[in-house]
């Protein structure tokens, strides 16, 4: 496991500087600040691995019967998704499928479900997959990536943020 | 309608909308401090496994092998009303996390790129990124004690961003100011929204 790069105690500690009193800069040499060239590329943008090139992995997946991908392409780490509120048919899911259930009877992102039971986020969607096709859950996809975000839902959120 | 499932039978729960938000920035500019000042949950960790391929030191053959990275997310959460949740993500650090980015960045309303003056280039990629996939993001320079004042038009300078793209001077700690990084990009992303609809 990879931690989280930044967390919050590994701030880095103010610095005493020896030169450089109130108004002066003291960052960079010639203080500048060394520019960013437009040649400059991340390493590997289109490097993108997709499920299919992906080979069985072993543990965590062996909750859901060996596979590595939804049956329902449009789960995405914050879809959001509640139980259905008739009783579910219990007969053939494992107990992270009832533990998902028993964490959504409010509507949950898929990410929140993947940090809270602490099953990782590829897992889930096969599993919350199989609660939709069940009909034992029910999901609401975000917005599709080539869709301008509705001014509402915009101005919802500045108002959501204000409030804070 | 975007929701997958079966339809919502006699009292099933309405289904709010998560809409995302990113937090970008290099190493240790102070990108899970930020989500953490402003989310109203403690933030949660959340992790990808995935499967790449590289070649084995001692591979005489040639023949690739696979390995499997885990990447953990940072985030944290945001209920703006009964209809829309907003979810801020930390991005995972750069390089070898680059596939994570993609998925990260879909359909997210916008990004915020944390930038530490006294190691500017680390957010470089970052810029190139959201630069090259036209997602609409704000500059915030977070101010560590001790750091070096640059003006706005020096970061700018050295970023070579657009014009438009803002540039706020924040603390990272702080939810106020948390607050204002984050208002400064949503009436960014309305105003580029206003633009692309009058074409």
């Amino acid at each position: 496991m990879i931690p989280a790069e930044d967390d919050p105690g590994a701030a880095p500690l103010p610095e005493p500087r020896a030169q450089g009193g109130p108004g002066h800069r003291s960052g960079a040499p010639g203080g500048r600040l060394p520019g960013r060239r437009p040649a400059a590329r991340p390493g590997g943008p289109g490097f993108s691995l997709t499920d299919a090139a992906a080979g069985p992995l072993v543990r965590p997946y062996a909750m859901t019967g060996g596979r590595t991908r939804p049956d329902r392409a449009e789960l995405d780490m914050i879809t959001v998704v509640v139980a259905a509120r008739r009783p579910p048919d219990t007969v053939g899911l494992e107990p992270e499928h009832l533990a998902i259930l028993d964490l959504c009877t409010g509507p949950v992102s898929v990410a929140e479900v993947s940090a809270h039971l602490d099953i990782p986020l590829t897992v889930v969607k096969v599993l919350v997959s199989d609660l939709i096709a069940r009909g034992a859950m029910l999901a609401r996809a975000p917005l599709p990536t080539a869709q301008l975000p509705e001014k509402h839902v915009l101005q919802a959120v500045l108002d959501g943020i204000r409030r804070l | 309608m975007a929701s997958v499932g079966s339809d919502p039978g006699p009292g099933d729960p309405e289904i709010p909308l998560a809409v995302k938000i990113l937090v970008a920035g290099g190493f240790g500019a102070g990108k899970t401090t930020m989500v953490g000042s402003v989310s109203e949950i403690t933030p949660l960790s959340t992790e990808e496994v995935m499967t790449e391929a590289s070649l084995g030191i001692d591979d005489l053959a040639g023949v690739e092998q696979k390995t499997t990275t885990t990447v953990a997310l940072d985030f944290g959460r945001i209920t703006v009303n009964d209809s829309v949740v907003l979810y801020l993500f930390g991005t995972p650090g750069q390089g070898r996390f680059w596939f994570m980015w993609d998925e990260l960045a879909q359909g997210a309303l916008g990004s915020v790129v944390l930038a530490d003056t006294r190691r500017l280039d680390t957010c470089f990629p970052a810029v190139d990124f959201f630069e090259r996939r036209d997602i609409p993001f704000v500059i915030a320079v977070n101010r560590f004690d001790g750091s070096a004042a640059y003006t706005e038009a020096e970061v700018r300078q050295a970023l070579d961003v657009r014009a438009d793209v803002p540039i706020v001077m924040a603390d990272a700690r702080r939810r106020e100011s948390g607050k204002e990084v984050l208002l400064t990009l949503v009436e960014h992303v309305m105003r580029r929204r206003s633009l692309a609809l009058s074409g």
